[in-house]
């Protein structure tokens, strides 16, 4: 992660680095040195490199929305911090922080206001460690039929990491909510370009907030959090999208009411059912916040369009994962959903946690669609038949990877 | 500034090999890549939404949307960019936003 005087060159447009990066890539999601297809209409997307990252690929520039290559969750159950997803939604990106004079204020409706240093946060509290998937609402969004407007993410918009930091009920404690507190609202340091335009925060009730397992991470994955991931201190919330997860934390103020900002009241709403669906194009209705992660899987091996030998065992893996009660199953099937046969669990790090599967098959000759569907312990799956939303927010639909045997 | 980005890479550099107790007391500073492919396609109304749009985001935000949203899509987006973000636009301004974005995307 050191920065390197290379990695300062603003794009990245051919060269080794990036032929090397795209080595692993299948057909379809990458067609050269310099850009990738997300399998979506206008899905091509050029892949560049920013300071302490590998190539990405490149949503928007100002503010940085950087999706991960999806070859990249075939590499292991952790994703590597140079790999990770960024998303920002404000071009006020701050880009100098002095590690020393940083201060975390935990403020509002408290007993004793507290002001606390990196160094008192990794010094005076017991470390937490969680390992925790951070997918963004928006994940998948441009495979949406039909299409929505919003950040055309392929399926690169999430990353699992482990999260080590300070537990936001160890710091509750310390400054003692006064009778009466309600929720918790929570800023960082990334501001917007005109002054009326709402800051980014974003609020969790009192009993989530302390719940023990909301955190402020300080590393990741080992490391110091990557600048566009939210260094020094970024807001933890297992199970939740991306959206909680404040970056560049300086401001958590308690409050003795709800929240009522934009990015609660007004952004990430989803439809206030069950199915969080509408039929495409009815009008909107009553909605809620944006919450808790649904189940999904996907298949990161054999890669969409591969070639496989026929009749002759092949190794099918990828992950799965869910808002946190944790994978029971993942079934494969290889005839397009006609039947479906369990695939092996991998190691368990944690029910936030990404968690690999994988099995074998043998094909005869000719075009395959495999698919692939988890269900968690409490027996919520994964639909066959995309739902949709307005926002094109939590897409989970059963993923078909098409392959050839030959 | 190729002289002031090297102390910056140093500094950053220092502070990340060592642990957080010996960090220099230095600011840490980062360089997004500076913006290219800047200009939306031609067209009337190019510049005024240009003028506009860009103020506060790159514009591969509007080249990115799917293809052929059409009028009230776009419209949806310029009345969401006034009303929520507060984006200081006019309203003849706004209409010929509209009218860009839908003819040309």
């Amino acid at each position: 992660m050191m920065p390197r005087a290379t990695s300062r060159r603003s794009f990245l447009r051919g060269g080794s680095l990036g032929l090397a990066a795209l080595s692993t890539f299948d057909g379809r999601r990458a067609f050269s040195a310099e850009s990738a297809r997300l399998g979506f209409a206008n899905g091509e997307r050029p892949l560049v490199r920013y300071p302490g990252k590998r190539a990405l690929i490149e949503q928007t520039v100002r503010p940085p929305q950087l999706e991960t290559p999806f070859s990249v969750y075939d590499e292991g159950v952790l994703t590597p911090n140079d790999a990770f997803f960024v998303r920002y939604h404000l071009a006020g990106v701050p880009l100098s922080i002095d590690p020393e004079a940083f201060r975390l204020e935990v403020r509002g409706h408290v007993e004793t206001p507290l002001s606390l240093s990196l160094e008192a946060l990794k010094r005076d509290f017991e470390p937490v460690e969680i390992v925790a998937v951070n997918q963004c609402s928006g994940n998948s969004r441009g495979f949406v039929e039909p299409r929505v407007g919003g950040g055309q993410f392929g399926h690169g918009a999430m990353g699992n990491a482990r999260w080590r930091g300070v537990a936001l009920k160890t710091l509750l404690e310390k400054a003692g909510p006064k009778p009466g507190a309600q929720s918790i609202a929570f800023n960082g340091l990334d501001s917007p370009v005109a002054p009326e335009t709402p800051d980014f925060m974003k609020a969790l009730d009192l009993g989530h907030a302390g719940d023990g397992e909301v955190m402020l991470a300080y590393a990741m994955n080992g490391e110091d959090l990557p600048w566009l991931n939210g260094y020094p201190l970024r807001l933890v919330v297992p199970g939740c999208y991306g959206t909680y997860w404040v970056k560049h934390l300086n401001d958590i103020e308690v409050l003795d009411s709800g929240f009522s900002g934009f990015w609660m009241s007004t952004a990430y709403r989803i439809p206030d059912n069950d199915c969080v669906c509408v039929a495409p194009g009815a009008p909107k209705t009553t909605t809620r916040p944006i919450k808790r992660l649904n189940v999904r899987s996907f298949m990161t091996r054999p890669a969409e369009d591969a070639k496989v030998a026929a009749h002759v065992a092949f190794e099918v893996r990828g992950i799965a994962f869910d808002g946190g009660h944790g994978i029971e199953a993942v079934l494969l099937s290889a005839d397009d959903g006609a039947s479906w046969a369990a695939a092996r669990l991998g190691d368990d790090l944690g029910r936030y946690s990404f968690r690999e599967w994988r099995t074998e098959l043998s094909l005869r000759p000719g075009v395959h669609h495999l698919k692939c569907r988890a269900a968690n312990r409490v027996g919520q799956s994964q639909p066959l038949a995309a739902l949709w939303n307005h926002a094109g927010y939590m897409r989970n639909v059963v993923e078909t990877v098409r392959i050839e045997a030959v | 500034m190729q002289r002031i980005r090297k102390r910056l890479i140093a500094a950053a550099a220092t502070a990340l090999l060592t642990s957080p107790s010996l960090c220099a007391a230095e600011t840490l500073t980062y360089s997004l890549p500076e913006e290219t492919a800047t200009a939306l396609r031609a067209g009337p109304g190019q510049e005024t939404a240009q003028n506009n749009c860009a103020a506060c985001h790159s514009v591969d935000y509007i080249e990115r949307q799917p293809p052929k949203m059409g009028h009230a899509f776009w419209e949806g987006v310029v009345k969401k960019m006034i009303a929520s973000y507060h984006a200081q636009i006019d309203e003849t301004d706004a209409a010929a936003i509209v009218d860009y974005l839908a003819a040309t995307y």
